[in-house]
C-alpha cells in the first residue's frame, strides 16, 4: 500500500481532524467541498488536507452519530449531500475541544517551563 | 462490526462515490472561475482530492469485515469447484445425506422416546412407585415385580414422608351404550392423588375430586380429548352430560387435554377408584403406583421410606376374617423399587434404540471415510493448483481454511438432502417401529433434531475435510512444481492414509454386519419356539364383555357365549371356534395365583408358588391349535353340571407329579376349602407373556365355577377373548360375518380388539423385528459402503501404476499375476479390518445381550460367516479394477508419460 503524504494523514492527528470537522460545522450544515476549504482557510492554509481524506472521516463521525447527512441544493444549484452536527456531535466536540486545550497546555509548558 | 453497515456496504459506496464526484465538479468549476482551462481544473482538483480508490475502500473497510468478504468468495469459489466435478460431487453428497439422513431419523426417535418422553410440569420429581418381591415364587414371571394393593396405596399415601402427592391407577375396558353402537372402550382408574401428581390441568371441565372417590357418591368420569372428540364433537356442553359405561349412569365433569397420557397408556374415559376402607385386604396386588417426590428427596430416602411402612401395612390389614395379620408377607422379602417415571415410560425400548443409534453413528463414520477417500483423491489431483497457491502467497491456514471450506460445504448441502430423506425415512420408521415404542406417531423433526443434523454436518465436514486438507496444505511447493506432478502422488506415506481408511471402514462394518448377523440369528431362534398356538394368520379373536347390568344370572352368562362360539362355528368356512379369559401375548391383567395338589399340599403361613390361571371353553384348545399332551379338553356337560374339573400345563404336570401322563386322574385344588377337582387333561406349555419369556405353569379352568370372581361374582368369567379359525381370517367380508354372528345373540354387545392371532404374535415380535431392520439396513448400507472404500483405493492404486504396470508388462508379467497383485493387496486390507473388526464385535456385543434370544453374543457361525461376506466383497470389489490394470497396453500408456 502506497503511503499518503498529506500532513493530515498521520495517526496522532486523526482525532484531530474530526474535531476540526465538528468545530466547522457549528457555523452550520456544509457540504465535503465546503468543509475542505474551510479547514483549509480557517488554518491559514496551514493544514494542508487532502481533500478526499475528509469524506471516510465523514463517513465515520455519521456512523457514530455525531453528525448527520441530508440532501440539499449547493450554492449552483446542485443536489448535494449536507452535513449538521447532532446533539451527540456538540457533545463529542466540548469534550475534545476540552481534551486538546489540556494537551496543548500540557505540552507548551513543557516546551516553554521558563517564560510560564 | 456494524450488521445494518455490513448488509448495506454496496448502497454506501455509491453513495460515497456520488459525493466524491461532486467534490470534483465543485472543486472544477471553482477553478474554472479561477481562470484554468477545463483539462487543466478537473486536474487540479483531482489531485487535490488525493487516490479516489484508496477512499473508497477505507470507507468500505469500514462497513465490513474482511472475514466475512473472504469467506463469501471462499464459498463461491468453492461452489464452482464442486460444479465442476460432478461425479465426485455427486457421489459424496449421497454417501453424506444417507449417513446424515440415518442418522437425523434415528436421533428424532432416539430424542423424542428416550430424551423426552415426559410432557408433564416438573417431569424429574415424577417417580413409579414400583416394588419387587424376590421370595414370592411364581412372582418371577412378572416383568414388573410385585404391583401394589389397595390396602397398600391407603397405607403409603397416608404415612409416607418422600412424596408431594401420590396414587394408584390400573387399566380396564367398559362397553358404553347409548351414545351410538355399543362400544367398548378403554378406562383408566385412578386414585386421588395421580391427577394431582401430573399436574396436568383438564382442557375442560375439572379434575375428578376427592369427593368424587367417596364409595357411594355419585358416578363421575373424564373423557379423554380424543373421545371428546369423537363421541362429543368437542362440544363444552358435554361437561355435566351423563354417559351409560358398564350399564352404569356417569355424569361428565371434565376433558383431560390432548396429547395426555397415563405414563403411556392411552385411554377413553378416566373414572375414580372409590376404596370402601372397611372392605379392603391386604392382597389384590394389582394397581400401579405414582408419585412426585418432596423437592430434594432422593429416590433411595424414599425407598426407605415406604420399606418402613410396610411393617405398618401387615399389621393394618388382613386378608379377611380369621387369617390374621400380614406378617407372613415378610416371607415374600417384599423391597420397595422405586424408579423415575421416565424409566418407566422407556422400558425395555431404551437398550435397542441405543444399539439402533450407535450403529447408525457408525455408519456416518464409515461414510465420512469414504468421503474423506473421495477428497483426498481429489486433492492429489489438485496438488499442482494448491501448491501454486502457496507458491503466489497464500499462508498455510488460507490454503487449510479454503479447503475446508468446501468440505463443510459439502457436508452442509449433504445434511440439508440428508434432512430431506430423514423426513421421508420417519414415515418408514413409524410404519415398522414396535407398538412398545411409546409415542413413535409423535416423532417429528423437531427444532432439536434439526439442531442435531446441523452439528453432524459441520462436524462431519471438519473431520473428513481436515486429513486431506493437513496433507496438502504442506510447505512442499518446489518439490511439487518441479515435478509437474507425476512422481509426487506416488509416494508410500499418502497411500498410507487411504489404507488406514478402507480398514477402518472393514472393520466397523464388519461390526455392523455381526449385530445385524446376531439379531438375525436371535429372530431365528424366535421364530423356531412352537408358542403353544399354530397358524395364527387364520386365527380370528376378538374381547367380548358381558356386564352384569346387562346379564345377571351366571348360567346365563356361559349359554350367551356358548350361543356365540356355536354362531362363529357355524359361520362357513370356519373349521372351529371357543372362547378363553385371554390368548397368549394379549397382555391383559393377568391372573396369578397358588394352587394345592394331591401330595403337594403347603402348610398355612406358607406361600406356595404362583401359577398361571386362565379359563377356558370347549373347544378353546382345539381352535387355537394347542395340543393337548395326555387326556382330553372339558366338555360343556362339565361346565354347565359345575363339575370338579381342570386341565394343566405339561410343565406343571412334570414338577407335580413327573410326567404328563401321570398327572391324568390326578387331583388338585385352590384354596384348602375348596373342592379337589379331577385333572382331565394336559396342555402343552404356551408362551403366555412373551415369546422369548419361559411359559408359565398354567393351570386352565372352566369358566363356570363356584367361588370365582369373589362373593356376589355368580362364578363366571364375564370378559372372554373368542378365538376363531378360519382361511378367511382377517378378511373384511369375514369380519362382518364375525360381528353380525355375536350381534344376532345379543345387540348390545360391543365387539373389541377384532384382530387376528398373527397381529398380536407380530406385536410382541416387533421389539426383536425392528432392531432387527434397522441393524440390517445399517449393516447393508456399511457393506455397500465398504464395497465403494476399497473399489476406491484400488482403483485409485492402479491408476497411479499404470507407468509400473506398463513397464512391467512390457518386460513379460503375465496378466493373472498383475490381477493377483491387485486382489491381494485389497486381500490384505480386508484381512486387517476383519481382525481388528473380530476383536471390537467382541467387546461390543455383550452390550447387546438383552436383545439376544438364546443366542451367544459370541455366536460361532455369524463370526465365521460375516468375515467370509467381507472378503468375498473385497476381493469382488478389487477384482473390477485389477482386471482393468491387467488389460493394459505398454505401448500407449508409456508413450502418454
Amino acid at each position: 500500500m502506497p503511503q499518503r503524504e498529506s500532513p493530515m494523514q498521520s495517526e496522532m492527528l486523526q482525532g484531530t481532524l474530526d474535531m476540526l470537522i465538528l468545530q466547522t460545522l457549528v457555523l452550520g450544515p456544509a457540504h465535503g467541498h465546503t468543509i475542505a476549504h474551510a479547514i483549509e482557510r480557517g488554518s491559514e492554509e496551514v493544514l494542508q488536507i487532502e481533500h478526499g481524506s475528509l469524506y471516510p472521516a465523514l463517513h465515520r463521525l455519521e456512523n457514530r452519530g455525531w453528525i448527520a447527512a441530508f440532501w440539499g441544493t449547493s450554492e449552483n444549484n446542485r443536489k448535494a449531500k449536507y452535513y449538521r452536527l447532532t446533539p451527540a456531535g456538540r457533545k463529542q466536540l466540548l469534550a475534545q475541544t476540552t481534551r486538546w486545550e489540556q494537551v496543548v497546555r500540557a505540552i507548551g509548558r513543557i516546551l516553554k517551563p521558563a517564560t510560564e | 462490526m456494524n450488521l445494518r453497515l455490513f448488509c448495506r456496504r454496496a448502497q454506501w459506496d455509491r453513495d460515497r462515490s456520488e459525493e466524491i464526484e461532486d467534490y470534483v465538479r465543485i472543486e472544477t468549476d471553482d477553478n474554472i472561475a479561477r481562470g484554468m482551462p477545463f483539462d487543466e481544473a478537473r486536474a487540479a482538483a483531482v489531485r487535490k482530492l488525493g487516490n479516489r480508490t484508496l477512499i473508497r475502500e477505507e470507507i468500505y473497510g469500514m462497513n465490513t469485515a474482511i472475514f466475512f468478504d473472504s469467506l463469501a468468495r471462499e464459498v463461491r469459489h468453492a461452489l464452482r469447484a464442486l460444479r465442476q466435478n460432478p461425479g465426485f460431487t455427486a457421489v459424496a453428497l449421497m454417501t453424506l445425506a444417507l449417513g446424515i439422513g440415518a442418522n437425523t431419523a434415528v436421533f428424532s426417535v432416539v430424542n423424542s422416546v428416550l430424551l423426552n418422553p415426559l410432557r408433564y410440569p416438573r417431569p424429574d420429581e415424577l417417580v413409579a412407585l414400583r416394588q419387587v418381591a424376590p421370595d414370592a415364587a411364581g412372582l418371577a414371571s412378572f416383568n414388573d415385580g410385585l404391583p401394589l394393593s389397595a390396602s397398600m396405596y391407603v397405607t403409603y399415601s397416608e404415612n409416607n414422608r418422600s412424596f408431594q402427592t401420590m396414587g394408584v391407577w390400573v387399566q380396564t375396558t367398559a362397553n358404553v351404550t347409548g351414545l351410538a353402537e355399543p362400544e367398548q372402550v378403554r378406562v383408566i382408574v385412578v386414585s386421588d392423588g395421580v391427577l394431582q401428581a401430573l399436574r396436568v390441568p383438564p382442557a375442560a371441565g375439572r379434575w375428578l375430586s376427592p369427593a368424587d372417590q367417596v364409595p357411594g357418591s355419585p358416578q363421575r368420569v373424564m373423557l379423554s380429548y380424543g373421545y371428546w372428540q369423537r363421541r362429543f364433537g368437542g362440544a363444552r356442553s358435554a361437561i355435566g352430560r351423563t354417559l351409560v359405561a358398564n350399564s352404569q349412569l356417569r355424569e361428565i365433569v371434565g376433558v383431560m387435554p390432548k396429547g395426555f397420557r397415563m405414563v403411556n397408556a392411552e385411554f377413553d374415559l378416566l373414572a375414580p377408584f372409590q376404596f370402601d376402607r372397611g372392605r379392603l385386604i391386604l392382597a389384590g396386588f394389582g394397581l400401579s403406583g405414582i408419585a412426585r417426590l418432596k423437592p430434594g428427596v432422593t429416590i433411595t430416602q424414599a425407598n426407605a421410606d415406604i420399606a418402613n411402612l410396610l411393617p405398618i401395612w401387615m399389621d393394618s390389614w388382613t386378608n379377611g376374617p380369621g387369617t390374621g395379620n400380614g406378617r407372613h408377607y415378610a416371607n415374600w422379602r417384599i423391597t420397595p423399587a422405586i424408579r423415575p417415571l421416565k424409566q418407566d415410560v422407556v422400558g425395555g425400548v431404551s437398550d435397542g434404540l441405543w444399539v439402533v443409534m450407535s450403529t447408525i453413528g457408525l455408519v456416518m463414520l464409515i461414510a465420512c471415510a469414504n468421503v474423506a477417500n473421495l477428497l483426498l483423491v481429489r486433492a492429489e489431483t489438485r496438488q499442482q493448483e494448491l501448491a501454486l497457491r502457496s507458491a503466489l502467497g497464500a499462508s498455510r491456514a488460507r490454503v487449510v481454511g479454503s479447503l475446508l471450506v468446501e468440505s463443510v460445504l459439502l457436508g452442509l448441502i449433504g445434511g440439508v438432502l440428508g434432512v430431506g430423506l430423514a423426513t421421508a425415512g420417519l414415515r418408514l420408521l413409524i410404519a415398522i417401529g414396535p407398538a412398545n415404542l411409546p409415542r413413535l406417531s409423535e416423532v417429528s423433526i423437531d427444532p432439536r433434531t434439526l439442531v442435531f443434523a446441523l452439528a453432524l454436518s459441520l462436524l462431519s465436514g471438519l473431520v473428513f475435510g481436515l486429513i486431506p486438507a493437513l496433507k496438502y496444505a504442506g510447505p512442499r511447493i518446489s518439490s511439487i512444481l518441479r515435478s509437474a506432478g507425476r512422481t509426487a502422488s506416488v509416494s508410500r506415506e499418502r497411500h498410507r492414509i487411504r489404507n488406514l481408511l478402507v480398514v477402518a471402514q472393514v472393520a466397523m462394518a464388519l461390526v455392523l454386519l455381526i449385530s445385524a448377523g446376531l439379531m438375525i440369528r436371535t429372530f431365528q431362534a424366535l421364530r423356531a419356539v412352537d408358542p403353544g398356538f399354530t397358524d395364527p394368520a387364520h386365527l380370528e379373536t376378538m374381547r367380548l364383555a358381558i356386564p352384569p347390568n346387562l346379564v345377571t344370572e351366571p348360567e346365563r352368562v356361559l349359554r350367551i357365549q356358548n350361543e356365540i362360539a356355536d354362531k362363529l362355528a357355524a359361520i362357513p368356512g370356519v373349521t372351529a371356534a371357543g372362547f378363553g379369559s385371554e390368548m397368549p401375548m394379549e397382555g391383559y391383567g393377568s391372573n396369578w395365583d397358588s394352587i394345592n395338589a394331591e401330595g403337594h399340599e403347603y402348610p398355612p403361613g406358607v406361600f406356595p408358588p404362583l401359577r398361571f390361571f386362565k379359563h377356558v371353553s370347549p373347544g378353546f384348545l382345539h381352535a387355537a391349535g394347542t395340543r393337548m399332551i395326555a387326556g382330553r379338553e372339558l366338555t360343556w356337560g362339565e361346565v354347565y353340571g359345575r363339575l370338579p374339573v381342570v386341565m394343566l400345563s405339561e410343565n406343571l404336570a412334570r414338577e407335580l407329579w413327573g410326567s404328563a401322563a401321570a398327572a391324568v386322574g390326578r387331583h388338585i385344588r385352590g384354596g384348602s376349602n375348596d373342592p379337589w377337582r379331577e385333572v382331565v387333561g394336559v396342555v402343552q406349555d404356551v408362551s403366555e407373556t412373551r415369546i422369548d419369556e419361559k411359559a408359565p405353569e398354567i393351570v386352565y379352568w372352566p369358566s363356570l365355577m363356584d367361588g370365582l370372581g369373589g362373593p356376589g361374582g355368580g362364578g363366571v368369567v364375564r370378559t372372554m377373548t373368542f378365538v376363531v379359525r378360519s382361511e378367511r381370517a382377517g378378511t373384511e367380508g369375514f369380519l362382518s360375518q364375525v360381528r353380525q354372528a355375536v350381534w344376532s345373540v345379543n345387540g348390545n354387545l360391543p365387539v373389541a380388539s377384532l384382530r387376528t392371532m398373527q397381529a398380536i404374535y407380530d406385536e410382541s415380535l416387533a421389539r426383536t423385528s425392528f432392531t432387527l431392520v434397522m441393524l440390517a439396513i445399517a449393516g447393508v448400507m456399511a457393506l455397500l459402503l465398504g464395497i465403494v472404500g476399497i473399489y476406491g483405493v484400488i482403483s485409485y492404486a492402479v491408476s497411479q501404476r499404470r507407468r509400473e504396470i506398463g513397464i512391467r508388462v512390457a518386460l513379460g508379467a503375465k496378466q493373472n499375476v498383475l490381477q493377483l497383485m491387485f486382489v491381494r493387496h485389497a486381500l490384505a486390507l480386508a484381512m486387517i479390518g476383519v481382525a481388528i473388526g473380530l476383536g471390537a464385535a467382541a467387546g461390543l456385543m455383550r452390550l447387546m445381550k438383552s436383545l439376544l434370544y438364546e443366542i451367544s453374543p459370541l455366536d460361532p457361525m455369524t463370526y465365521a460367516a460375516v468375515p467370509l461376506v467381507l472378503v468375498v466383497a473385497a476381493v469382488l470389489a478389487s477384482y473390477l479394477p485389477a482386471r482393468r490394470a491387467a488389460s493394459v497396453d505398454p505401448a500407449k500408456t508409456l508413450r502418454a508419460e
